[in-house]
């Protein structure tokens, strides 16, 4: 139970003897699969083509990579058992965790390999597919962050993006601007935030159930809304878009000009927030105190920060994001907005958060890690794989009960999370 | 309402006597007891009706015809806005209640097709109730064990997917045997899907919150690859969705058609008292209880916090998963992706609005059901969307789990009521 007096730092195993065994484990089931599956069930004279550039790009395009299959699935096989056996014997220590990307990235290779044999797959549109299912996710993931870190629980990220994807939506349609629409999304997903602040600070209702409250809303909200003037009227529901907008020199640099610099405002707007958010929570004086009330409000009070207006500011820039990310959905990628089209977005970013221990770049490793999967369980239907795409649609929910479980590193959050302040 | 007050008391207070206090409402003072019994029925009368109330304004603000009426002049805006919500909640209370004139004109006809007609609206809403009840007690039950069950929806999922596979794939069973299994099969799906967070809360500290939220998810992809593949029905040229149970597993229904009402509104009731029993009679509930309200005096006395945990944890399960078997077996009778309009998010507002008590939650439910049965009818008659019903419980939550917000409202005075703690945070421990 969150008690604000006492705070116990949390001891991140990573070199117990008995992690040691169960990662190396791990590993060699990694290994056993590529040379027992993948390998046998691949002719040798086969090869797989991986396209490097995103379709309907015409800057920094960059030719194919072909790699002999069989080959290659020995090689990469064959550093996976060495990694996994060097794991079992002697262990990693503190790098364990990298060696576990690594090895998750040498399995995904080899995966992919063996899935597109004797076919071409463009790794180059998956890798830019990924980063635009990523968007939201990320978001999510920082108005989580945002709210979390000062110390109030947000689990209504879902509901502030679906509201800011309606309101984008409806606003833009009316304004005929994207901006405009841009605007209004952020206004009524900071609208909810305040709503979330103002009834978990003011009230001090239960941050959960006020997180609930907020979904429940903002679902029956924009559904209501939607039924009634949206699919009635189609002139309601036809916003303006952003277009992509390439980044001059820098869009022409092969490989990674064509995805990451040939995007439209919301992928580049991502990309700020994570840098800007980073260095302002770990490296500024306001950091630092949204930090300290997120973990120790009194001490923070002690010290002259203002514990409520921290938690109502942070809170609000997390429903900014979060409508920044809802508008994504429609001013974004589509145009319109659908019904319950967020599916759930707002919840892996809620994952992301806690994969990426409440902290900016893990989280965005983690949303991308989350888009991946998505991208690539599209990816593996459209090749004909034996994996059904809903399995690696469920990947990141898997991923994240087990880095909640501490079976990868248990996380660490603010220690007053959930816990109303009261001055005393 | 929030942790941090009542943990401090208890933490200063003898750890027993705080339970004591905690679990006898005879320790209380009478007085003190009636007046907080009193305001216990009506805070949630005076949520409802603000709920209500609020829906009414956005029912009127998003009117056209009042604007328009606006503009002729003021004494015709408010005619307009007073004739369409009376028009919107006339229409939802007809048809969840049925229409008393085209009940009498019924019964005096005479035709036993327009008498069941007549009576079907009252009856559809005790079948929409059904689920809300399994549901609604599903999450109180978590909610007195100190756990937060939002994966409803998903232990749903998983229970009917499991009565489904149990009622079409055994065939030439006896009714008196299949229907059981099928229901027991539901139950034991659920309580798998919520076996799992409690059991890793207890074991490793992870919360369950986030937990059961991602086997939602999870739930909502596994029943999607079901549907699509290995538990399509074969003759459904593609769509996703599974076989028809036999008739042996269908829940009996007391009606001729069109009437709905089946065997599982009874069971929701018999099993709403089976847990009344089992927590307040039974020294098993004693526990489960004691180890919600304080955690640390339950464990200082003895009890089994972990086993507690997980027990809730699955017990709340089985009853969501009942929640989707009663869906399937009595309703739907097939398993499709639109099974349930929400029942898990919903069942929080029932457990709060019911104060999680058993009985509490079956007076929810059957607001709920009557509610959103009145306002299916009520889209088709008025073009008012029934997601209508979702912003009233929003509304409704809130002034539940905020009196203070009920009390500044209707300007009433406070009594020091014991207040539940529903649910912790997840940061630090």
């Amino acid at each position: 139970m969150a008690n604000a007096a006492t705070i116990t730092p949390k001891i991140v195993e990573v070199v117990s003897p008995r992690r040691r065994i169960v990662m190396g484990i791990i590993f060699l089931v990694f290994a056993a699969i590529i040379f027992l599956v993948f390998f046998p069930n691949t002719a040798g004279n086969l090869t797989t083509s991986f396209g490097l550039t995103p379709g309907g790009i015409t800057r920094g395009v960059v030719g194919s990579w072909v790699v002999q299959s069989k080959l290659t699935l020995g090689i990469v096989g064959g550093l996976t058992l060495l990694l996994a056996l060097y794991q079992l014997v002697r262990g990693f220590g503190k790098r364990t965790n990298t060696v576990l990307g690594l090895v998750s990235l040498f399995f995904l290779f080899t995966f992919l390999v063996f899935a597109a044999k004797g076919k071409s797959v463009n790794v180059g549109g998956l890798i830019s597919s990924s980063l635009s299912l990523a968007v939201p996710i990320i978001l999510g993931s920082y108005s989580g962050i945002l709210c979390e870190r000062s110390g109030i629980i947000n689990i209504g990220i879902e509901g502030m993006m679906l509201m800011g994807a309606m309101v984008g939506a409806l606003v833009g349609s009316l304004a005929q601007s994207a901006w405009v629409g841009l605007l209004g999304a952020i206004a009524s997903s900071m609208l909810l935030a305040l709503v979330l602040a103002w009834l978990s600070i003011k009230y001090k209702i239960n941050q959960i159930i006020t997180g609930t409250v907020i979904n429940i809303f903002a679902t029956g909200m924009t559904s209501f809304i939607s039924a009634k003037f949206l699919q009635t009227n189609e002139a309601l529901n036809m916003t303006p878009m952003f277009g992509r907008v390439p980044i001059p020199l820098l869009a022409d640099i092969p490989l990674i000009g064509p995805i990451l610099f040939n995007n439209n405002l919301f992928i580049y707007g991502t990309i700020i927030v994570c840098i800007v958010l980073q260095i302002s929570l770990f490296s500024t004086r306001w950091g630092l105190r949204l930090r300290s009330v997120g973990e120790h409000p009194k001490a923070a009070d002690t010290l002259g920060i203002n514990v409520i207006r921290t938690r109502y500011m942070g809170t609000l820039l997390g429903g900014m994001v979060a409508g920044f990310g809802g508008a994504y959905f429609t001013i974004g990628s589509v145009g319109r907005f659908d019904e319950m089209m967020t599916a759930g977005k707002g919840f892996i970013g809620l994952a992301a958060m806690i994969f990426g221990n409440w902290n900016p770049i893990g989280s965005f490793g983690a949303g991308m890690l989350f888009g991946f999967a998505d991208a690539f369980g599209s990816k593996l239907s459209i090749l004909g794989s034996i994996v059904p795409p809903q399995f690696m649609a469920m990947l990141p929910y898997i991923i994240t009960m087990v880095v909640l479980a501490g079976l990868i590193g248990r996380g660490h959050a603010p220690a007053a999370e959930g816990t109303p302040y009261e001055k005393e | 309402m929030s942790e941090e007050p009542s943990q401090k008391q208890t933490e200063k207070q003898d750890v027993g006597k705080s339970v004591l206090n905690e679990l006898t409402p005879q320790a209380n003072k009478k007085s003190g007891k009636r007046r907080s019994t009193g305001q216990a029925l009506l805070i949630p009368a005076l949520a409802v009706f603000s709920g209500l109330v609020l829906g009414a304004i956005l029912i009127i603000l998003t009117d056209l015809q009042v604007y328009a009426a606006f503009k002729q002049s003021f004494g015709a805006g408010i005619l307009e806005a007073f004739k369409t919500v009376g028009t919107a909640y006339g229409a939802l209370l007809r048809s969840a209640f049925g229409d008393p004139a085209r009940i009498i004109a019924a019964l005096q006809g005479g035709d036993a097709l327009e008498i069941r007609r007549a009576f079907n609206p009252f009856l559809e809403s005790l079948v929409v109730s059904t689920p809300y009840i399994f549901a609604g007690l599903a999450v109180a039950v978590g909610f007195r064990a100190g756990v937060f069950n939002i994966g409803v929806e998903g232990q749903l999922f998983i229970g009917a997917v499991a009565a489904t596979f149990v009622g079409y794939s055994l065939k030439g069973l006896p009714a008196i045997i299949h229907l059981p299994l099928a229901i027991l099969a539901g139950a034991l799906g659920g309580a798998l899907w919520g076996f799992i967070p409690g059991w890793l809360k207890a074991k490793t500290g992870a919360h369950e919150v986030i937990n059961t939220i991602m086997l939602n998810w999870i739930a909502f992809r596994l029943t999607d690859w079901l549907l699509a593949g290995p538990m399509q029905r074969p003759t459904s040229g593609g769509m996703p969705i599974t076989p028809e149970v036999e008739a042996s597993a269908m829940m009996p229904k007391f009606f001729a058609s069109p009437i709905r009402f089946h065997l599982g509104f009874f069971i929701a009731l018999l099993v709403a008292w089976l847990m009344w029993f089992l927590l307040f009679k039974t020294t098993w509930g004693f526990n489960l209880r004691t180890v919600g309200a304080n955690p640390n005096a339950a464990k200082y006395g003895g009890m089994n916090v972990l086993v507690s945990t997980v027990a809730a944890m699955s017990i709340s399960g089985a009853l969501a998963g009942l929640a989707g078997a009663n869906q399937v077996l009595g309703v739907t009778h097939s398993l499709a992706m639109g099974l349930s309009s929400g029942y898990g998010y919903d069942s929080i507002a029932l457990a709060l609005l019911g104060n999680s008590s058993p009985l509490g939650v079956v007076l929810a439910s059957l607001l709920f059901g009557f509610l959103r049965n009145g306002a299916t009818q009520m889209m088709v008659a008025t073009q008012i969307p029934i997601d209508i019903i979702s912003i009233i419980q929003a509304f409704i939550i809130v002034f539940i789990a905020a009196p203070a917000l009920i009390r500044a409202i209707f300007r009433i005075k406070e009594v020091k009521a014991v207040e539940n703690v529903f649910v912790r945070g997840w940061g630090g421990k």
